[in-house]
């Protein structure tokens, strides 16, 4: 059931300190009672007084999630004015989200993009000066999450999600043609088809939601990035990354014409490997595109690992890589160490001094597997340092996107009930509209028009 | 040459069933009005089918009812034959409709016409509409006389350029063989009014006496009826009934139309109009549902004094012969006779999105319109538009505040909203599934969602609004009884749970548990319940909907909470979207194009997303504050 009560993660993702789960709205003090247990398991958070500071526990019933701070504002001497909770927990990028969950199990729901900073404005706590960047930050995390939820969503997922929701629609259509046109369309012995349907389709639910449960909805993780001129080991340090003969490695260059990518686990930091195709002035069209891809993907970076042949000299392939590489975080491996340098690590430092940047620069030999470590060890420290930090906003758009499955899964459940309770037909649609709603939030579609047109599509209405 | 010229304070354009509730609200909210209409026989005429109500549409006449309107009233006089249909759902889709005798409907609205204070009938063809500087003033018939008046309603039904077809026959005509008004199109147009071209059909007619009953099902009326106006006396509507029937196509049926669908106008590309998808022709029937063996056919009376009957389910505009082949494959039709022809019928109307939700054209003050005219089709549909075109015209000339009715007050709110909002590429028709919050919006509290507002408006009685205030008061309280009415297992409460099949008691409950059960109501309870006041039919029906579906009913209204926070909030007129640098192009376009009056209307409109509804408040703050 859709609420106006809201909660996100407050900061930002890296594995460092603390984090923090933010609820704001009229139910926050409610959801924070359900969930929190003091240390003795007395205290009523919806009662102490407010700006105070509470130590305990969130548990999801008898199981505990995580020892925390919480922080209690009452309306209106808050960012948003509203009632809001701030739960500081351990700032791992689990917890935070095993804490948000359960925030939401509970009655919040995830907030838009920019909705706090929006509610912020709305209720008269950011001056007017600020109205523009109020737009901007809704526009720029729109942007995101939209690109985020829909276009990477990954293709089967999503048309298993479309495929749900057509069967919904189906039934719905069903149901209300009946309705309209009693005389024409007989309901007759539906109750025990509909239940079938049902259960058919909380099935197939509860194994969507077990698998986002293990990430597979989007890719979560550090977005980590291979570029490089071809075949300068591209390829080979994706390989000695994830441990696999995963990318065609040829002495040939621009063998690597699509966006490989891969998760690997640095000691509980998740990085998504992205192994991308060499960057030159490309002739063949296939290449072409391979090539503008891994712009996009530049673009989208945490972390840039830039691999050099050390064997070659630098050129103007490299000048254009250096602008792609603007405001990055970047890590410049000098491969091929095993070979005769034409380009030292001291030529590289005085390349990019010259366009005011300052890059760690790391000796390795992929053909030897040399320097593996070192990379790995860079990346931990300048995770750790809170140097690179996580795209926080996937794991959001997933923690939404579950939550969109689990409310439509819990209308499906009302659906059921209402049937073994015996409910008049037009109640079942009540909630198989709900349980639409919430699955055309993940696949941006929305509904009103897909019944009427199913029903005059499927259904031969009279006159 | 000196012509006729007069003053209105409002001119009504029509007297269909839109126009009529137009032109009864101005003159009962004491405007002098006058109404046109081609022919003065075809006052509230029903050109298609002989029925009031049905599913949804029953609720549209019930709220017309409780705003004041005239069409439940008319059809409680007129019916020979009502049903409440869908009575084994739940009640927020039982639905009334009766048939009607069509020509006692139309006579009877025609004498409360006549009989209206301030309300002239008029027989003539409006050619020109009368506009100066942005504002209506008037209206030109055929003649050339001009009607001076301070507002003008459009309710010109299916009648502008109008012409019927089936086979290679066209006729120019408005409906049944009317005429059609050919002129005002023309003026529309020159005073910026786009104009779309929709198509709507009907069956043919045919005389009773060819027509053998016994070999079709008979279909009678309810045992008691129910009236569809809240002030017609119960007693009065319990009539002896006319049956209808009902019988179905076949084969043979399909074969003869498969065979001649080249000559079909709407196959060979003569009908330019777009149709109705929900009430298809058979020939659409037969080619979209190609795998159904058999469609249904109900034989309907038109009225009592004529021998006429309706072929319900069997609309066409296959040519006069097939027509007579394919009726005639029907059982109980092998030898019947066709009074009436089956036609489609095209003519002009607008795209409704260049009105308001007030029903007034954003691009012309005091110009309003009602109806088919606006891309509808249905009695209902049209008089619902008719009655609030006709309140917000008198309240425009009162300078009071117009009436408005938002998606989660009534039927009329979907049905307005959706047609000043969305596309739409067809008539439109009233749908259950339309309405989002459909168990509020009930037939059977229509008055207590309604009649405050219409009595604030001055089409209902002071009388009428006392007895709406006692009778929330009396629901309330007898809902706050009985949540608080406690039963133990005793052998009285075991035994009258045995009688209606329901599962003992193990421990004691609340009466109000008891009434949830499906099997059981509040009035099953009566003998277990001591204290229980004496109360009308309507206060018990009532108190066991809201405490039978407590907990669906609860979760509606905290959506309609959420639902009206956008709905107040509201947008400035003729305003510049383009200005508001964040919003897409898109959005930019359909704002500036369409102009909604609130928030949550632009919320409606494809093409604009949450996000731009975002950008759109955080914009409005800003400019709020500025001032």
């Amino acid at each position: 059931m859709k609420t106006n009560t809201i909660a996100a993660i407050a900061t930002a993702m890296s594995n460092s300190g603390i984090g923090i789960v933010r609820i704001s709205g009229e139910e926050a003090f409610q959801i924070i009672d359900k969930i929190y247990r003091s240390k003795k398991g007395d205290k009523c958070l919806s009662k102490v007084l407010s700006h105070t500071v509470h130590y305990g526990y969130i548990c999801d019933g008898d199981k505990v999630i995580d020892e925390v701070m919480v922080l209690i504002l009452k309306s209106p001497n808050t960012y948003t004015r509203e009632d809001t909770v701030e739960i500081d927990c351990h700032g791992g990028s689990l917890v935070m989200r095993r804490i948000l969950e359960t925030v939401i199990k509970y009655g919040a729901r995830p907030a838009e993009p920019g909705e706090f900073t929006k509610r912020a404005f709305l209720n008269g706590r950011i001056d007017l000066s600020q109205a523009e960047s109020v737009i901007d930050v809704i526009n720029a995390k729109n942007n995101f999450s939209l690109e985020s939820s829909i276009l990477q969503l990954q293709g089967s997922l999503k048309n298993k999600i479309k495929e749900i929701r057509g069967k919904i629609i189906h039934e719905i259509a069903f149901i209300e043609s009946a309705l309209d046109d009693p005389e024409h369309i007989s309901m007759d012995g539906y109750h025990e088809k509909l239940m079938g349907t049902i259960v058919g389709l909380v099935s197939e639910l509860e194994a969507l939601i077990a698998s986002s449960e293990n990430g597979e909805l989007l890719k979560e993780g550090i977005n980590t990035v291979i570029v490089g001129k071809p075949n300068a080991g591209k390829s080979s340090l994706m390989n000695l990354l994830t441990g696999k003969e995963r990318a065609i490695v040829t002495d040939i260059a621009g063998t690597t014409r699509d966006i490989l990518e891969e998760q690997v686990n640095l000691d509980g930091i998740t990085l998504n490997v992205i192994d991308t195709a060499g960057i030159r002035d490309a002739w063949d069209a296939v290449e072409k595109i391979g090539v503008d891809k891994a712009k996009e993907y530049l673009r989208k970076a945490d972390l840039v690992l830039y691999v050099i042949d050390s064997s070659t000299d630098l050129d103007e392939n490299d000048e254009k890589i250096l602008k792609l590489l603007f405001e990055k975080k970047v890590i410049v491996l000098l491969n091929k160490s095993d070979l005769e340098k034409a380009t030292t690590e001291e030529m590289v430092f005085s390349y990019f001094e010259k366009e005011g940047m300052d890059y760690p620069v790391l000796s390795v030999s992929m053909k030897e597997g040399t320097g593996v470590k070192e990379i790995e060890d860079k990346i931990k420290e300048m995770f750790f340092t809170g140097e690179i930090i996580l795209n926080d906003e996937i794991l959001i758009t997933n923690v939404r996107q579950k939550s969109f499955l689990q409310a439509a899964l819990d209308s499906l459940n009302m659906v059921k009930q209402s049937i073994e309770d015996e409910m008049p037909e037009d109640f079942y649609s009540i909630d198989l509209v709900s349980a639409c709603e919430e699955l055309g939030n993940i696949t941006g579609e929305c509904a009103s028009e897909d019944f009427v047109n199913e029903i005059f599509s499927k259904f031969c209405m009279g006159k | 040459m000196p012509y006729l010229s007069e003053e209105y304070d409002i001119c009504v354009v029509g007297a269909g069933h839109a126009g009529c509730e137009a032109a009864l609200a101005c003159a009962r909210l004491g405007l002098q009005t006058i109404m046109f209409t081609v022919s003065v026989e075809s006052i509230a005429l029903m050109p298609c089918n002989p029925n009031i109500g049905g599913s949804s549409k029953g609720h549209l006449v019930r709220e017309i009812d409780a705003l004041g309107g005239q069409m439940g009233i008319n059809i409680d006089k007129t019916f020979i034959q009502s049903k409440m249909l869908n009575v084994s759902k739940g009640p927020a889709v039982h639905s009334l409709r009766a048939q009607a005798d069509k020509s006692e409907y139309s006579r009877h609205m025609r004498q409360t016409l006549e009989n209206t204070d301030c309300l002239t009938i008029r027989q003539a063809e409006v050619t020109e509409l009368l506009v100066e500087d942005g504002t209506v003033k008037g209206v030109k018939t055929f003649s050339g006389a001009s009607y001076h008046s301070k507002a003008v309603i459009l309710c010109t039904g299916t009648y502008l350029k109008s012409r019927c077809l089936y086979g290679d026959v066209i006729n120019y005509t408005g409906p049944g063989g009317l005429q059609a008004a050919n002129y005002l199109s023309e003026s529309l147009k020159e005073n910026g009014i786009e104009l779309l071209r929709f198509k709507t059909g009907t069956p043919a007619r045919i005389d009773k006496r060819s027509v053998d009953f016994s070999k079709m099902e008979e279909q009678k009326g309810d045992e008691t009826v129910v009236s569809f106006s809240f002030t017609t006396d119960p007693k009065d509507v319990q009539i002896d009934q006319v049956s209808c029937w009902l019988t179905y196509t076949n084969q043979n049926t399909h074969e003869i139309i498969r065979e001649n669908l080249d000559r079909s106008p709407l196959y060979s590309g003569m009908i330019e109009g777009t149709g109705p998808r929900y009430c298809p022709s058979i020939e659409d029937k037969v080619v979209k549902f190609s795998d159904k063996e058999r469609h249904q056919v109900f034989i309907e009376p038109e009225g009592l004094y004529t021998n006429e009957m309706y072929i319900g389910g069997m609309s066409s505009s296959l040519p006069e012969d097939v027509q007579y082949k394919m009726y005639q494959s029907v059982a109980g039709l092998e030898h019947v006779k066709i009074v009436r022809n089956a036609y489609a019928i095209e003519y002009d109307c607008i795209d409704p999105r260049q009105l308001y939700p007030t029903l007034e054209f954003k691009s012309i003050k005091g110009l309003f319109s009602g109806g088919q005219f606006n891309g509808s089709s249905g009695y209902e549909e049209a008089a619902a538009q008719g009655l609030v075109a006709g309140i917000n015209a008198a309240m425009f000339l009162k300078g009071r505040e117009p009436l408005v009715l938002d998606r989660s007050t009534s039927y009329i709110g979907v049905l307005i909203d959706d047609l000043v909002t969305k596309e739409n590429r067809e008539p439109y028709r009233m749908m259950t599934s339309r309405a989002e919050y459909r168990l509020l919006l009930r037939q059977d509290n229509a008055d207590l969602r309604l009649s405050k507002i219409g009595y604030e408006i001055g089409l209902i009685s002071k009388e009428r609004y006392d007895w709406i205030v006692e009778k929330e008061r009396l629901v309330q309280k007898e809902v706050d009884r009985v949540n608080h009415v406690s039963l133990g297992a005793n052998a009285a409460v075991q035994k009258l749970l045995e009688e209606h099949c329901s599962t003992p008691l193990k421990t004691g409950t609340t009466l109000a548990e008891l009434i949830r059960r499906p099997e059981l109501s509040y009035d099953d309870l009566a003998e277990i319940d001591k204290e229980r006041p004496e109360l009308p039919y309507d206060v018990r029906e009532q108190v066991n909907i809201n405490i039978k579906y407590d907990g669906y009913i609860k979760r509606q209204l905290k959506q309609v909470k959420e639902f009206k926070k956008l709905e107040n909030k509201k947008l400035p007129e003729n305003f510049d979207y383009s200005q508001v640098k964040s919003l897409r192009i898109e959005a930019k376009q359909k704002l500036n194009l369409y102009q909604p009056v609130n928030v949550g209307q632009a919320s409606r409109i494809s093409g604009v997303s949450p996000a731009d509804i975002s950008v759109l408040l955080v914009y409005l703050e800003q400019m709020y504050r500025k001032k």
